[in-house]
């Protein structure tokens, strides 16, 4: 679905439709309220309808002038509120797509006494077990218990590709409307009812949960200030000119008071929000709130996996450097025998190498009596126990200190050829049998290309990035050079992680960070911006604020940029709204007291034919100028990596000081168009 | 005009550089490290003190540093209302002056206690010189040590100072004792040197060349001159104020009066950057300071300088410089100068009626005191600046991606909150006050001849009425003047302004500094917005020249422009 929204164009027609039904629809001011300053252009629109109506039952005063002031006032509203339709008809969209995937799902529920029943999955409970067989569809979220499958995830991540989902482990997440292929699997219900995560994404994307991020309140609060003191300067102008004896008619005032207020931030600041999640759909990212796509923007630490984000994820055995008195063929073989069981890249790599160097079968060993020892992130070995052998490969530290353990001597030979393999950005892997050391795996590690220059230009915006990895800070330091990252955390536990998160967040500094494993739920929980990747755990997934559905760990870089690109829109607009004023008052405050002071004339700087098209002209030019924005305020302002100091010279001359020339030229441009169209 | 401008180059200069060493001075007494007076002073505070029974020791958050603040203020007040009520049964009355009556008191005692010092009476014949020493100098010293005390606990806010900002009392005393008084005296020396009269007797009556009698109002004038300068206080002596020879008697005092008014509210930025250490953000903020002040001045400067119009009734043509209402010992540019600073500065005190200025040149007047952030009040200038920073920090911070900061500390909702309360305070006393001295005018007044309070009609009269209610709610006090103004209506409405003005601007920007200081600062990176680069002085410059623009530009074309433009 994603994948099909990524084609949508900002005007796709069915949108647009929609989006013009919904801005009439939004007309009621109770819909309004939430933003004091179009309930201001709101009210003023009604006001002057009511005066133009006036004016023309009674045969007075000028109801051409006033009508088109209501009228224009009317579409200021609409305007705004077709803004603010478009950015969610998109979501909408979205959510259609998924609510499809939803309706009429059944749960084959595994009862207590083991009986298989048939229930609609909306009657699944948390904790409840189901069997799902190929072809059908998961009713619910939930964790494997049992069994291995393959999974069909594109109505979720728009992958088409079928993933690997087992019991145990990492990858035993699956989630409501997604297709088994093969196989069958057993789940436990982990979510509750409606609160699924296509639930939480539907809502999600329309908007329905859509909360004020702190940000934008507190640029609410400033919208209101502005909005009161020229409702001041407005409602004081009568008084203050009926000492010159001039009159000044309410529709004038209700005009100028509509020019003056922000309304040109005001109509799109919630479109912006929106837009900024939705562009996040779009990236195939899901953030369960707003206030952490603002946090993104704010981010000054990234946290960064080596192994699949720096790296290419599958490093290779490239050489086997035994110690002195020990052959290559036999620490091949201790090393491939001690890999068998290890499903790694790596450890396929070293049985792999192992067979094409010495000829070592792998299947050789199959039906000896045997006891694989699996790789935990606690002792960081793995290996086997093999008739009476005791064979460990593992990170060189960790191997060691098994070494030391056993009361054997660490020749000094291993010490140099770990610090050399290491040195040279390689992955030195001790290789030990019953604790006496047989010699080193060299693997190497294969860094993305590109991203050096990603990481530079995350540096210019002042943000450090930090790679973790398990590997010992030799080669954490050779890679971390290759890779262009800011500082690295080696040997790294996920309490050693968790610890790092905490002192950065001491410093004020705000961390971002990525990870798929239940280990990594604490510390996503504890980062600002903690993204989940989607084939990770349920844990894992509940403790961040985002989840990725491609899950490609790169994609934080996207999420800090579309974080920093949705306040540099608001940002930019409202600046440009503020700056539009001085322009409006050249037009309208001559206009306004020409009649008690002709000389004020001096002031018209545009030369703008009549005090009326003046006025009119500003209207227009106010209204029209939103529609102009909506195209930025759903894209997002041009977007660059570059420092502060350079985004803020680029954005106050493009919107400060663009702001303050381009209404002149318009409202000199639509007066000129009235006047020959003799409408004022 | 050349030769004019580089003086007054010189003049500002000067100042500027003087202010250099005043500031860091300041700032060396506030953070208690030694200076080359303490032997004198140091004992004197300490004195001060404990006669007030202060425990020095003890560190206010900014609400008991405000509670303070107000509660110090309010008394003071209501022993300056006791005494100008009552000032002709008690001593020090040589000229036997009446009471004061009750709401012009109440304008007056408003006036003094919140450092405005507009005057609705006239000093030699409405103030015993028991209420001018007791209740007038006495304000022009505490009120200008509590706006400096008010700036220097938001300062240390501003530096991260978590919950103690200072103890008010102990503010108030150093900032009295160890900056204003040593500096008072030195000036009062000067004054006095160069003519100012200091004595307790009586009103002079002395028989003229020609053999009339002539009476010639006295008394400690010297001594509150200078306080009335270096305080931004700007109330005389005299109801002529420092166009009387006697407050401002040579063209050195004019100058040293010009300097006095413009030197410790330029020095407090100084100190600022000293307090934060951050020096070149001081250096930012006094430059955009100074880049609001040039243009004014030039504005002011070529008004009063232009040819004026042939003075009504007089057939002399068309004069060169606009010297009605000038004093001549003054002339047309330092007239300009001292118009200029002194509504800048929130001063109040002047060297030529403001009521005579072009239009032009009191347009440059009164928009001094509508930014009223242009160096500003002792203290309460930076403060005002302050709130614009936080606001243009607000606007360019999330022009750069970020949520926005102030020195690492984030602007949230609570803070626009308060900034707002703050910014919205001004305009809404300006636009409310002087609309409903329109209102009250036109239903008061019949129409034709009849001006009312008013000495002149048309835009002129406008401008009258919005001087009056500009300088109050600026807390500056100088009056546009040619405003009957010692009515209820104004006594009352004036000293209501002068009230809310002086309290919400600096209570409200004293929470929002203690609001930012509870939050953690994040580090300072490439990507966080640098506040003491030159593109955000452009920014903060714009904010407060768009922001004044968009508050006071309908006022300023109904009276100033109007004018102008019916006289060009």
């Amino acid at each position: 679905m994603p994948a099909r929204a990524r084609a949508l164009s900002i005007w796709d027609p069915a949108i647009v439709a929609g989006a013009v039904a919904g801005a009439v629809r939004k007309l009621d001011p109770r819909q309004q309220l939430h933003n004091p300053v179009m309930f201001i252009v709101e009210a003023g629109s009604a006001l002057t309808t009511l005066i133009f109506l006036q004016e023309v039952l009674a045969g007075t005063g000028r109801p051409l002038f006033t009508g088109q002031v209501a009228c224009w006032l009317w579409f200021t509203v609409l305007f705004a509120n077709f803004a603010e339709a478009m950015a969610e008809g998109r979501g909408k969209a979205q959510a259609e797509t998924l609510r499809r995937t939803r309706t009429d799902m059944v749960a084959n529920r595994v009862g207590h006494d083991g009986r298989v029943t048939t229930v609609p999955a909306s009657n699944l409970e948390c904790g409840d077990i189901v069997v799902v067989r190929a072809g059908e569809l998961i009713p619910t979220d939930g964790d494997i218990v049992e069994g291995v499958a393959t999974v069909d995830e594109s109505a979720i991540t728009g992958e088409s590709a079928p993933v690997v989902r087992e019991s145990g482990g990492d990858r035993s997440a699956v989630t409501g409307g997604t297709r088994v292929i093969s196989d069958w699997i057993r789940v436990k219900v982990t979510a509750e009812r409606g609160h699924t995560f296509v639930d939480r994404m539907i809502a999600l994307v329309e908007g329905a949960e859509r909360q004020r991020t702190p940000n934008e309140i507190a640029l609410n609060i400033l919208l209101a200030l502005l909005s009161l003191v020229f409702l001041l300067v407005v409602a004081t102008i009568r008084p203050l000119a009926s000492y010159a004896g001039a009159e000044i008619p309410v529709t004038v005032l209700v005009a100028l008071l509509v020019c003056l207020i922000p309304t040109t931030i005001g109509a799109l600041v919630s479109a912006i929000g929106i837009a900024g999640m939705d562009r996040l759909v779009q990236h195939n990212v899901l953030a369960m709130s707003g206030r952490a796509v603002e946090a993104a923007g704010d981010v000054n630490t990234l946290l960064l996996d080596k192994t699949g984000t720096i790296t290419l994820g599958n490093r290779q055995a490239t050489a086997f450097v035994p110690l002195p008195g020990i052959s290559a063929a036999d620490l091949a073989e201790a090393a491939q025998l001690a890999s068998l069981a290890d499903e790694t890249p790596e450890g396929r790599s070293i049985v792999v190498l192992a067979k094409d160097r010495y000829g070592l079968r792998a299947c050789e060993v199959g039906d000896r009596t045997s006891a694989f020892v699996p790789f935990t992130a606690r002792t960081r070995m793995s290996g086997i126990d093999l008739d009476g052998r005791q064979i460990r490969k593992g990170a060189a530290d960790a191997v060691m200190a098994h070494v030391r353990e056993k009361k054997e001597e660490i020749p000094p030979q291993l010490e140099a050829t770990v610090d050399r393999i290491a040195r040279s950005g390689g992955t030195p892997l001790v290789v030990a049998e019953c604790g006496r050391p047989l010699g080193v795996v060299h693997l190497k590690d294969v860094v993305k290309g590109g991203l050096e220059q990603r990481f530079a230009a995350l540096r210019a915006m002042g943000i450090r990035t930090i790679m973790i990895t398990g590997d010992n800070p030799l080669t954490a330091a050779a890679i971390a050079r290759e890779a262009g990252v800011d500082d690295f955390l080696a040997e790294a536990t996920p309490e050693d992680k968790m610890a790092l998160i905490r002192r950065e967040q001491r410093e004020g500094k705000l961390v971002a960070m990525t990870g798929d494993g239940t280990n990594d739920a604490p510390a996503l929980a504890q980062a600002d911006v903690g993204v989940a990747m989607n084939t990770g755990t349920s844990a894992a997934k509940e403790a961040g604020n985002m989840v990725d559905l491609d899950s490609n760990p790169t994609k934080l870089i996207e999420i800090v940029e579309i974080g920093k690109q949705l306040l540099m829109t608001r940002g930019a607009l409202t600046t440009f709204s503020i700056a539009n004023d001085v322009a409006k008052y050249f037009a309208i405050i001559p206009a306004m007291f020409v009649l008690a002071f002709p000389q004020l004339g001096a002031l018209n700087v545009m030369r703008l034919s009549t005090p009326e098209s003046a006025i009119l002209a500003s209207v227009i030019f106010n209204a029209v100028i939103i529609i102009a924005l909506v195209p930025l305020a759903l894209r997002g302002v041009a977007y660059r990596p570059l420092g502060a100091a350079t985004l803020l010279r680029r954005n106050l001359l493009i919107y400060g000081l663009g702001g303050v020339v381009l209404p002149f030229a318009g409202i000199k441009a639509i007066d000129t168009l009235l006047t020959l169209a003799g409408l004022a | 005009m050349l030769t004019v401008s580089l003086v007054l180059v010189f003049v500002i200069a000067v100042i500027v550089g003087t202010s250099i060493p005043l500031g860091r001075h300041i700032a060396r007494v506030f953070e208690g490290r030694s200076t080359l007076l303490d032997p004198v002073l140091v004992p004197l505070e300490r004195g001060v003190l404990r006669l007030a029974g202060v425990d020095a020791g003890r560190q206010h958050d900014w609400r008991a540093y405000a509670r303070a603040l107000l509660l110090s203020n309010l008394v003071m007040w209501l022993a300056g209302w006791a005494i100008v009520t009552l000032q002709h049964h008690l001593p020090l009355n040589p000229d036997g002056i009446g009471n004061m009556e009750p709401t012009l008191a109440f304008n007056t005692i408003s006036s003094f206690a919140t450092n405005t010092n507009l005057q609705h009476y006239a000093g030699e014949t409405a103030l015993s010189y028991f209420s001018q020493i007791f209740v007038v100098t006495f304000l022009q010293f505490v009120t200008a040590g509590t706006g400096i005390a008010a700036s220097v606990a938001l300062m240390r806010a501003v530096a991260g100072a978590r919950s103690a900002v200072g103890n008010f009392y102990v503010d108030l005393a150093r900032a009295t004792v160890r900056i204003l008084l040593p500096l008072a005296l030195a000036l009062a020396t000067v004054l006095l040197w160069q003519g100012s009269p200091a004595t307790l007797d009586g009103a002079a009556t002395v028989v003229t060349l020609e053999g009339h009698t002539q009476i010639i109002a006295r008394g400690p004038v010297a001594a509150m001159v200078a306080i009335k300068q270096l305080g931004t206080n700007g109330g005389g002596f005299f109801g002529a104020n420092s166009t009387h020879p006697f407050e401002n008697p040579t063209p050195l005092t004019t100058l040293l009066e010009i300097w006095a008014i413009l030197a410790i509210p330029m020095a407090m930025v100084w100190t600022f950057g000293v307090l934060v250490k951050r020096r070149r953000l001081a250096v930012m903020v006094f430059a955009v300071m100074l880049a609001l002040f040039v243009p004014l001045l030039a504005l002011g400067l070529a008004a009063e300088a232009g040819r004026s119009p042939e003075p009504a009734g007089m057939s002399v043509g068309p004069v060169d410089a606009a010297m009605e209402g000038k004093e001549v010992r003054v002339g047309t540019a330092l007239t300009a100068l001292w118009s200029v600073s002194t509504t800048a500065t929130s001063n109040g005190s002047v060297a030529g009626m403001h009521d005579s200025l072009t239009p032009l040149g009191g347009l440059a007047a009164m928009a001094g005191m509508w930014l009223n952030t242009i160096f500003g009040g002792v203290g309460v200038g930076f403060i005002n600046m302050f709130v614009f920073i936080v606001v243009a920090v607000f606007v360019a911070g999330m022009m750069i991606g970020r949520t926005p900061e102030l020195l690492g500390r984030k602007v949230e909702a609570r803070e626009m909150k308060l900034a707002s309360l703050a910014l919205l305070w001004h305009p809404l006393a300006i636009l409310v006050g002087t609309a409903a001295a329109c209102y009250v005018w036109s239903a008061t007044t019949g129409s034709g001849s009849a001006l009312g309070w008013l000495r002149n009609p048309g835009p002129h009269g406008f401008s009258e009425m919005l001087y009056e209610f500009t300088s109050a709610a600026a807390n500056n006090g100088s009056g546009f003047e040619g405003l009957g103004d010692n009515t209820p209506f104004w006594n009352i409405s004036t000293a209501l302004v002068m009230l809310g003005s002086r309290y919400v601007p600096i209570i409200v920007p004293l929470a929002l500094a203690g609001s930012l200081s509870a939050k953690p600062a994040a580090p300072e990176t490439a990507g966080t917005l640098a506040i003491d680069s030159a593109t955000f002085g452009v920014t903060l410059w714009a904010v407060v020249v768009i922001l004044g623009l968009l508050m006071f530009m309908p006022v300023a074309v109904l009276g100033p422009v109007a004018e102008h433009l019916a006289g060009g």
